[in-house]
């Protein structure tokens, strides 16, 4: 099994750092993986994006032009990679700021009002989790644990605040997270 | 009545060879510096007993073969590169002695960049800097620190301000980085001068093997080819139109 | 200790050199492996191993700094992206002639001139062909995984010091800033000042009392000499032609329609071959692992099997020049390329296997 996934949204955002988290998450239950960035310029303001790839056997490409989820994070790249999506595949959008709603039938489409939510909390950080525990919830592709290990070994300066920050968005995501199609 | 041979003796012996200058014929002119300075580097080497520990940086001109003439490990770099070569030398191998030689072409037009900062992160060798003036090796040409209306290969009519600039003076501008900690300019033409230049060169090897930073010892040199002189008259008009360009002496010592 | 990391392809090269014993790294900053110098300085391996990291004032005097470490017989690399590995090619030459093992490291980006920031593979000719002046071959490495970043650093470095060659890692952007699972070797020790003295006599690190004085230097300035010094060379570079050439082979046992593609046009190009055999087509991919010593012989071999090949590269065409000569020109070689910074996608490729195929 291979699941592919595209997170796209504004630089700055830090869909490098939630590609990642996941990434990690899935080398520590022992899956092949690759993460692979859109570099450059367009981290600084642009629009970005991640590839992960979470596979049982060896990927070949860490480059693809479809997708079992898309994850898009403004309007950009909502209309970029809506279309890359795979039959029966996922798509997650944060609803923030977004005036062009989805349009394809043949997939399942689930909003997640993140950035909102992290704003309301005082604490813009907190949104890439929230993302993160909404994909989870939605897919299962890692455990939760996985993606706190993977925190744990990511961030160098790690406290225990910092671990209870994140579980909470976490299952903030999770709750968040809503079917719409 | 002696016989001349017994004159020649061990006792009677005021000057030799020194030792680490093999017996190989140089390709130098006659009248040219570089013998003399080389004479002073195996010198000084010997004299301070680094034979074993010392890697010289040749350069590109015509000092590019002084690995035929001082017997110690030589590593010959590109043209302008010997102050880079030099720093991983001696930052790979903190203990040894590392000096480069090189010419004014190499070291002041071509290699400006790595000589600058070679001094400027206070790299522990010392560069040696034949200033002559002009290009030797490759017959003759404008140098950076050719002389205004000195005449050479590329510059026919006379060094000419507007279309070819000054005469770059090099050694002053490294005298101003933080990371000298010796710059000096001599000559050799005259017993007094030799002595006073080994003197400094001594000085400068003291400086890089105890980690005090970079030593450049500048010398005013003749090319008698290049200026199409005889070895005095070329020693004759270095001092009359050389030295007021680049006055002798120590411009840093800290 | 074996260690098991997350890396990007440019971190997996600095933590690689650090392991395999590396004396020096002298560099310049350049993107996209900015990341690899970096790591380097991040990680102080000059607390640790006592390697030296150095960023230099420019291209040309770090390649310069590496030829300096070479001739003192320590384990010295550099690593830049295109723009900076032309400035290098003065120093690379130098290295080749004097006969002084190295590694480099580029990580392509699209060109010419500044060009773009993005993956390319357009540096192929520079590389194999010579890059700098007079007749020479450097060992060419190109990995197409992260593994592979950290593998070369040691395969390049052992390569370099068994001929006294430069080898140069020839990678790109995609997996230099791609991430992955990488297995770190277990530390090994730096030579020691008596330990080089033995291995590499001809090291330049003060001339023993009884031992005639080490001299390196490129220069010759009798022809005759000089090309008795060329023959030497080419009879080496015969040795290396003959005994190093590494590639690697997806679906080739019954394949019909070969892709021949290297670093990461080769990872992008198997998931098009994966993709083909999904739906019957009987699709293969060779790809070299060693650019020079290219594996002629082998590609060769396919000449009577199959009716042509598709070589897919991220330049305008020049691996091909090599898969030409390989098959003698016996059977048509075509091109699928893209430039410029732009990646093609596996979808990309597949449609010209499907459009080759129905001709």
């Amino acid at each position: 099994m291979q699941y592919e996934i595209i997170i796209s949204g504004f630089g700055g955002q830090g869909i490098l750092f939630m590609g990642k988290i996941l990434t990690y998450a899935g080398l520590l239950e022992g899956k092949e993986i690759t993460w692979y960035p859109s570099y450059g310029p367009e981290q600084r303001g642009g629009t970005a994006n991640v590839t992960v790839i979470l596979s049982n056997k060896r990927i070949s490409s860490p480059i693809l032009n479809e997708y079992n989820t898309a994850i898009t994070l403004n309007q950009p790249s909502l209309e970029k990679f809506e279309k890359t999506i795979k039959s029966n595949g996922t798509l997650i959008y944060d609803k923030y700021g977004i005036t062009k709603m989805p349009t394809r039938k043949d997939i399942q489409i689930f909003e997640i009002d993140a950035i909102n939510s992290s704003i309301k909390e005082g604490n813009s950080k907190m949104f890439n989790m929230i993302i993160l525990g909404g994909l989870i919830k939605v897919t299962k592709i890692v455990k939760i644990e996985s993606i706190t290990n993977s925190l744990k070994k990511t961030i160098q300066e790690y406290n225990q605040k910092f671990l209870s920050m994140n579980q909470y968005a976490i299952l903030k995501g999770m709750n968040l997270i809503k079917k719409i199609k | 009545m002696k016989s001349i041979n017994n004159t020649i003796n061990l006792e009677n012996l005021v000057y030799t060879k020194p030792s680490l200058m093999n017996s190989n014929i140089t390709h130098y002119c006659p009248g040219c510096s570089h013998g003399v300075v080389h004479k002073l580097v195996a010198e000084v080497i010997a004299n301070m007993n680094l034979e074993e520990q010392t890697i010289g940086i040749a350069s590109v001109g015509c000092s590019v073969f002084i690995y035929n003439y001082i017997d110690i490990d030589w590593i010959g770099a590109a043209h302008g590169r010997a102050p880079a070569v030099a720093t991983a030398v001696k930052r790979l191998n903190p203990n040894k002695m590392v000096f480069t030689y090189q010419g004014d072409g190499d070291l002041a037009a071509i290699g400006t960049a790595e000589t600058i900062h070679a001094c400027n992160r206070g790299e522990n060798i010392v560069i040696i800097f034949i200033n002559n003036a002009i290009y030797g090796m490759t017959g003759g040409q404008m140098a950076p620190t050719t002389i205004l209306k000195m005449q050479t290969a590329t510059c026919p009519y006379g060094r000419d301000i507007s279309l070819n600039g000054y005469p770059l003076q090099i050694s002053n501008i490294l005298a101003q980085i933080e990371g000298t900690c010796l710059v000096s300019r001599e000559a050799v033409f005259s017993t007094k001068t030799i002595k006073k230049s080994k003197k400094i060169l001594c000085k400068a090897f003291k400086n890089a093997m105890s980690g005090k930073g970079t030593s450049i010892i500048e010398f005013i040199s003749t090319c008698t080819s290049g200026w199409k002189m005889s070895p005095i008259q070329a020693n004759k008009w270095m001092i009359k139109n050389m030295l007021p360009i680049y006055p002798l002496g120590v411009l840093k010592d800290k | 200790m074996e260690e098991i990391k997350l890396l990007k392809g440019n971190e997996a090269i600095a933590y690689a050199a650090i392991r395999y014993g590396v004396d020096g790294y002298f560099g310049y900053p350049i993107t996209p492996q900015s990341e690899i110098m970096e790591t380097l300085i991040k990680e102080r391996p000059w607390e640790t191993t006592g390697m030296i990291v150095l960023q230099a004032e420019s291209e040309i005097a770090a390649i310069n700094m590496v030829y300096g470490g070479a001739a003192c017989g320590k384990k010295v690399m550099t690593s830049s992206s295109s723009p900076g590995i032309s400035l290098k090619q003065e120093g690379i030459s130098y290295m080749a002639g004097a006969e002084l093992p190295g590694l480099i490291v580029n990580v392509m980006r699209g060109g010419p001139g500044l060009g773009t920031i993005q993956p390319s593979q357009a540096d192929y000719f520079q590389t194999v062909k010579g890059g700098g002046h007079g007749d020479y071959k450097i060992i060419v490495l190109a990995p197409n995984s992260v593994q592979e970043m950290a593998d070369h650093v040691a395969l390049g470095l052992n390569l370099a010091f068994k001929y006294k060659n430069p080898a140069m890692i020839l990678s790109d952007g995609v997996i230099g800033q791609m991430m992955e699972k990488v297995i770190l070797p277990k530390q090994c020790q730096r030579k020691t000042e008596r330990e080089i003295r033995k291995s590499y006599p001809w090291a330049t690190l003060g001339k023993s009392k009884s031992c005639k004085p080490n001299i390196i230097t490129s220069v010759e300035l009798d022809s005759f000499l000089m090309e008795a010094r060329n023959l030497r060379f080419q009879k080496k570079y015969r040795t290396i032609e003959k005994n190093e050439v590494l590639y690697e082979e997806f679906f080739c046992d019954d394949v019909e329609y070969l892709i021949v593609a290297f670093g990461s046009a080769a990872r992008i190009s198997q998931k098009a071959v994966e993709i083909a055999r999904g739906i019957g087509i009987k699709a293969g991919l060779f790809r070299p692992i060693t650019l020079y010593p290219f594996p002629m012989k082998k590609l060769n071999s396919y000449k009577e099997k199959l009716k042509d090949i598709l070589v897919v590269e991220l330049n305008a065409g020049q691996m091909i020049e090599d898969v030409k000569l390989a098959v003698e020109c016996k059977i048509p070689v075509k091109h699928y390329g893209r430039f410029g910074g732009i990646v093609p996608t596996p979808q990309e490729i597949l449609e010209k296997i499907k459009n080759e195929i129905n001709k």
